[in-house]
């Protein structure tokens, strides 16, 4: 699988770089509209060269992709073409009547992001009244009889000790819990640092996903954790490139979803041949496919288990992409982190992060 | 109607064995890759990979034989790799990738 497939097998695409909300750890520094965004027309070409690789699933996500006023019917033309849709929202335009529009669909999947199981702790990084809207949404879709959505966590150090509690609210909606790694990218990279769970938590993690493993979702992202012994469920592995891919807003074609970058770009939709020749032909996917060099980690004894870990922890923090990830349970990430020089760690390609109002920096630069 | 993640209770819990009568599940869809083949299971989002093109060619040849020994015959697989095929099949039945022949009538 490290060769490649002949189409990806987790292909996330995102609509929209707009949100309703501005999240101090968005991937993708979201929040205003970008006017190269795809039309409804190019993004339906889009799907028909998916419906012919056979890619039996896409992830959809943003920027929030509910703002689009095409968003049902894209939904729909990816449905009606046999490709799967899970989408990724925080519920902001989940009512009632949506909610059951929604559970009318085969073959989707939705998942509402928390990142707290309060208020405090989850708005706190999403943003004031983000938890309200995200229970709503859930409540809308229990009550229209949608079935098992998800609950989808990325995990800071401030919700470590919430595990528990993020399962058994998942339980009471019938829902099912995602938990996902967070990465240093978009206005993650800013945060990264005060959020990203401490050394003690990623035992704390690696040792409930054991215990929870079958019935939680990861995404296999926590595969950098392998290196404590047991392997976890999953593919463990990089897939960047390989079985994952991004298309962004913008037709803009990346190895991974965490990894907005030039280095990184393979192509665009709107290019010759389309998505199928950037996935099938692309220099960087290609060179991506061949064997990659354990570099630094070489001589480690765990390496098997954690592949080096991930790509983009280690790209966004200025670690060489062949020393250990930020978060190397032995340890070799802290002092890969040290030896980085302050302000040389790459900033993301694109920034739609809104403008901060006047009257709040003036707030701020007053304290 | 939408069609639920949840497993449905008309499924077969009866093991997979040479007279065993099968078909690929309606709801799975079987793509090429150079290592076999992935096979997803719309229904319950299953991914599974075949990593054997002759697995490959038996799950698509099933419903065209008598039974699943008739199939591992026509695909040209020496009898002393039909117990391991056995198995194989018993674990694609598990995850709803093939199920007992659903006789249209």
């Amino acid at each position: 699988m490290k060769r490649g497939l002949d189409a990806p097998i987790c292909l996330t695409w995102e609509l929209t770089y707009a949100c309703n909300l501005q999240c101090v750890h968005c991937l993708s520094s979201s929040g205003q509209r970008d006017e190269r965004e795809l039309s409804t027309a190019e993004a339906k070409r889009v799907l028909d060269e998916l419906r012919d690789l056979q890619v039996f699933y896409i992830n959809i996500g943003g920027g929030e992709p509910m703002v689009r006023r095409d968003f049902f019917e894209l939904l729909e033309y990816s449905v009606g073409n046999g490709i799967g849709v899970k989408f990724s929202t925080n519920g902001a335009f989940i009512d009632a009547e949506k909610a059951r529009r929604l559970a009318a669909m085969d073959y989707l999947d939705i998942q509402i992001s928390l990142d707290g199981v309060d208020a405090a702790t989850n708005d706190a990084v999403r943003g004031v009244g983000s938890y309200d809207m995200a229970r709503r949404a859930m409540d809308n879709l229990a009550a229209a009889n949608f079935g098992p959505f998800k609950i989808s966590v990325v995990v800071t150090r401030h919700n470590v000790p919430q595990l528990d509690r993020f399962k058994a609210l998942a339980d009471s909606y019938g829902a099912q819990l995602r938990i996902t790694r967070l990465r240093p990218s978009g206005r993650g990279a800013d945060t990264w640092h005060e959020l990203h769970p401490t050394n003690g938590q990623q035992r704390e993690i690696y040792d409930w996903l054991l215990k929870h493993g079958e019935n939680v979702l990861t995404g296999d992202s926590f595969f950098h954790l392998n290196a404590f012994g047991e392997s976890l469920p999953g593919l463990n592995m990089c897939g960047a490139g390989r079985v994952v891919c991004l298309i962004d807003p913008i037709g803009d074609v990346y190895a991974c979803p965490f990894v907005i970058h030039d280095e990184f770009r393979a192509g665009n939709v709107r290019d010759a041949g389309g998505f199928s020749r950037v996935w099938k032909q692309s220099d960087l996917f290609l060179s991506l496919r061949e064997p990659q060099s354990a570099g630094a980690c070489a001589s480690c004894g765990s390496f098997d288990a954690c592949q080096g870990g991930c790509m983009a922890a280690k790209f966004f923090t200025g670690i060489p992409l062949d020393g250990p990830d930020p978060e190397c349970v032995g340890g070799d990430g802290e002092h890969a982190l040290s030896v980085v020089a302050p302000g040389t760690t790459p900033k993301p390609a694109m920034d739609h992060s809104k403008p901060v109002m006047l009257t709040r920096k003036k707030i701020a630069n007053a304290v | 109607m939408r069609r639920l993640l949840s497993r449905t209770t008309t499924e077969p819990v009866v093991s997979v064995a040479l007279d065993s009568v099968l078909e690929l599940h309606p709801q799975v869809a079987v793509r090429p890759e150079p290592f076999g083949a992935l096979a997803y299971h719309y229904g319950n989002r299953r991914l599974i990979f075949l990593k054997h093109p002759d697995v490959v060619r038996v799950v698509q040849q099933l419903a065209e034989h008598t039974d699943l020994a008739a199939t591992l015959d026509a695909c040209g697989i020496v009898p002393e790799r039909f117990d391991a095929f056995v198995t194989a099949l018993d674990s694609l039945q598990k995850s709803e990738i093939v199920r007992e022949r659903v006789i249209a009538g």
